[in-house]
C-alpha cells in the first residue's frame, strides 16, 4: 500500500495557483524527491503533506486513509511524521531539551527520553553537543539537530525541505548519509526537495520535477533523464555541466581546469577528474566588469536568448567552446537591454559549484 | 557634615519610589503578561477585512496607551479620587495606593505591548515547528511563551524604568508630601524649587544610578537576544 497519496491535489494563495492538480502516489520505504525551480510549489507540498496547510481542493490519503483535517486528527497523524523546514528554526534551549521536545510532548518515560536523545545525536554526529545552546551553533550543526529533532520519534514518514541548502559539503556529506541510513534500516518513507541534482540522482528512488506547480515528469532517473525539456533542463545538469581535472588550492578549495585555459574555482577539496554543474540562477550577469567576492569570473557574449515567462535564459559563450547558462529575471533582462552578440560579465561563487 | 535626617530623608523617598514603581510593574506585569500573550498568540489574521480593521486599531490604541502621558493620567486618577469623585469615599488621593494605581496605569499598556510584540514575533515559526513535533496546540502555545520570556522581560524592565523616572502623575495624586509620598523625582523638584540644591543632585545622582542599572540590564537582555 502506498504511504502517501495525493489526488488531484490544487492549492490557492492569495489568488496564486500555486499547486495545480497535482497526483502522485510515495510507496512505504521509498525516497522520494522533488526537483523543481524556487516557486515551482515545493515549500507548498510538503507542508501541505505535514498537515500545517490544506489543499484548496483534492485529497491526501496517509496509510491508504483520507486525511481529515480535525485538530485531533491532525495531532494523531503528524505524530507519525517528521519534518524539516527549510528555515531551520530552533529552540532557545540546549541541544538535548531540542531534540527531546517532541518525546515530552508525547509524555515518553525520561530514560526512553535520554536514550533515544543520545542515539540520534550519535546519528547526525552531534553528540557531545548535548549541553550547548542550540541558538548557538553554527548553520549546519544547527540543521542537523533539526534533523534530529525530526528523527528522535522514529517517523514512518519523514518530509524534508531543501535540507542541504546552504550547507557546507562536509555536512552536506553527513545529512545525505543520516538520509541514506534511516531510509535503508529502518525502511522510513522520505519526501524531500532539493535543488541539487547530483543530490536527486544519488538518494532518490524516484523523483518528480515541479513546475508552476505541477509535476512535469516523474520516475527513476534513468527513466526520465532522457526526456527532460524546458525549464527543468537545467535541474537535470543538462546544462553548465563540465568535466576537468580537480587540484587543490592553498586555502583549501579546488581549481578544476576544464580545458581551453578555463578554470573553475569551487568550494570543495578533490583531486582528480571531477564532473562540475553550476546552477544557472547562481551565475550574476553583468555589462560591466565585476568586482565582487567571487572567486569565479568570466567575459563572455550572449548567443541565444530564450524568453521563459518571468525569467530569461541566455547561453553566455566564454570562449573555448564553452558555454554557460545563465537564468535572470525579465525585469533585470530588460533594463540591461541585452542582445545576441551582447559582451557580458558572469560570476559565481566557488560555493555554488556542485560536484559529482 | 550633614545631619542624620538628611541621610534618612533620602532614605525613605527612595524606598518609597521603589516601593510605588515595583509595586505598580508587579500588578501590570500580572495583568499585562498574560494579555500581551493572549493578543501575540491570537493575532487577528483572518482574510476578512473587518479583521484586520480590528487587528489595526487595536495595535494603534496599545500603541497610543504606552506613550501615555503621566500628566494626563494623574489628572484623571485625581478627578477620580477626589473627595466629590465617583471613588472619593476610599479616601486614597494624597496616598502611595494613588501613586501606584496613577503608575500601574501607565505601564500596563507597556507590559502589554512589548510582550504582545516579543510574542507575536516568534509566533508562527516557532509554533509551526512545534506543531509539526507533535505538540498540541497548547503545547505549542506554552513553548511559544518560553521563546518570547526575553520580551517579557524587556517589557518588565521598560516599564519599570518608566515609572521610577515619572514625575507628572505621581506629583498630581500623591500631593509630594514630605515623609508620605515624597519621591525621587517628586522631592527633585520640590527641592530645586526651594533652592537646596544638594538634596536635590543627591536624589538626581541615585535617580540617575538606578537608569543605569535599569538600561544595563536591558543591555544584557538584548545582546543575548541578538545572538539569536
Amino acid at each position: 500500500m502506498p504511504k502517501v497519496e495525493v489526488q488531484n491535489l490544487s492549492k490557492e494563495y492569495a489568488g496564486r495557483q500555486v499547486l495545480k492538480d497535482m497526483t502522485f502516489s510515495v510507496q512505504s520505504g521509498e525516497l522520494f524527491v522533488l526537483v523543481g525551480p524556487n516557486g515551482a510549489g515545493k515549500t507548498t507540498l510538503l507542508r501541505i503533506l505535514d498537515l500545517l496547510d490544506e489543499p484548496t481542493s483534492g485529497k491526501i490519503l496517509l496509510d491508504g486513509e483520507i486525511v481529515n483535517y480535525s485538530a485531533k486528527n491532525k495531532a494523531a497523524l503528524r505524530r507519525k511524521i517528521g519534518m524539516v523546514f527549510q528555515q531551520t528554526v530552533l529552540f532557545n534551549m540546549s541541544v538535548f531539551d531540542n531534540v527531546a521536545y517532541p518525546l515530552k510532548v508525547r509524555n515518553e518515560s525520561e530514560r526512553n527520553i535520554e536514550q533515544m536523545v543520545k542515539k540520534t545525536l550519535e546519528l547526525v554526529q552531534l553528540n557531545g553537543f548535548e549541553r550547548k545552546n542550540a541558538l548557538a551553533l553554527s548553520g549546519g550543526e544547527a540543521q542537523r539537530v533539526a534533523i534530529a529533532q525530526a528523527l528522535v520519534i522514529e517517523p514512518e514518514l519523514l518530509l524534508l525541505d531543501e535540507p542541504t541548502a546552504n550547507l557546507d559539503p562536509r555536512n552536506v556529506s553527513i545529512v545525505e548519509e543520516v538520509l541514506s541510513y534511516v531510509n535503508r534500516e529502518r525502511k522510513t518513507t522520505i519526501v524531500m526537495t532539493t535543488h541539487n541534482m547530483f543530490q536527486a540522482e544519488n538518494l532518490a528512488d524516484r523523483l518528480a520535477f515541479l513546475n508552476e506547480g505541477k509535476i512535469e515528469l516523474m520516475g527513476t532517473f534513468q527513466e526520465i533523464s532522457g526526456k527532460l525539456s524546458g525549464p527543468v533542463k537545467s535541474f537535470a545538469r543538462m546544462e553548465n555541466v563540465f568535466h576537468g581535472f580537480s587540484k587543490i588550492t592553498a586555502e583549501g578549495t579546488s581549481i578544476v581546469d576544464i580545458g581551453g585555459g578555463l578554470q573553475i574555482e569551487a568550494a570543495f577539496n578533490k583531486v582528480g577528474n571531477v564532473t562540475l554543474h553550476v546552477p544557472p540562477e547562481d551565475i550574476i550577469l553583468s555589462v560591466r566588469p565585476l568586482i565582487s567576492s567571487a572567486r569565479n569570473t568570466f567575459e563572455g557574449k550572449i548567443t541565444q536568448i530564450s524568453d521563459m515567462g518571468h525569467v530569461v535564459k541566455l547561453k553566455v559563450n566564454v570562449g573555448a567552446n564553452k558555454n554557460f547558462t545563465v537564468q535572470i529575471t525579465k525585469r533585470s533582462f530588460n533594463e540591461m537591454q541585452l542582445n545576441i552578440d551582447s559582451k557580458v560579465y558572469i560570476a559565481f561563487k566557488a560555493s555554488s559549484v556542485q560536484i559529482k | 557634615m550633614f545631619e542624620d535626617n538628611f541621610w534618612q530623608e533620602i532614605l525613605n523617598i527612595t524606598l518609597l519610589s521603589l516601593r510605588v514603581s515595583g509595586t505598580a510593574v508587579l500588578i501590570g506585569a500580572l495583568i499585562g503578561i498574560p494579555v500581551g500573550a493572549l493578543l501575540g498568540l491570537k493575532q487577528f489574521k483572518g482574510k476578512r477585512a473587518v479583521m484586520r480593521f480590528a487587528d489595526i486599531m487595536l495595535k494603534s490604541i496599545i500603541n497610543t496607551f504606552m506613550g501615555l502621558p503621566p500628566v494626563f493620567v494623574g489628572l484623571i486618577v485625581y478627578l477620580l479620587l477626589t473627595a466629590s469623585g465617583p471613588l472619593g469615599w476610599l479616601g486614597l488621593l494624597y496616598t502611595p495606593t494613588a501613586m501606584i494605581i496613577t503608575q500601574l496605569i501607565m505601564v500596563v499598556p507597556i507590559i502589554i505591548g512589548v510582550t504582545m510584540s516579543a510574542v507575536g514575533s516568534v509566533e508562527k515559526s516557532i509554533r509551526e515547528k512545534a506543531l509539526s513535533l507533535g505538540a498540541t496546540e497548547t503545547q505549542a502555545a506554552w513553548l511559544v511563551l518560553k521563546e518570547a520570556r526575553m520580551g517579557v522581560l524587556t517589557s518588565i524592565i521598560a516599564a519599570f524604568g518608566a515609572a521610577i523616572s515619572e514625575v507628572g502623575g505621581i506629583m498630581i495624586t500623591g500631593g509630594n508630601i514630605r515623609w508620605w509620598t515624597r519621591t525621587l523625582t517628586t522631592a527633585i523638584v520640590i527641592e530645586t524649587e526651594l533652592g537646596d540644591f544638594t538634596m536635590a543632585l543627591t536624589l538626581g545622582a541615585i535617580l540617575l544610578s538606578m537608569a543605569f542599572i535599569i538600561n544595563l540590564a536591558l543591555t544584557i537582555v538584548q545582546l543575548k537576544e541578538a545572538r539569536r
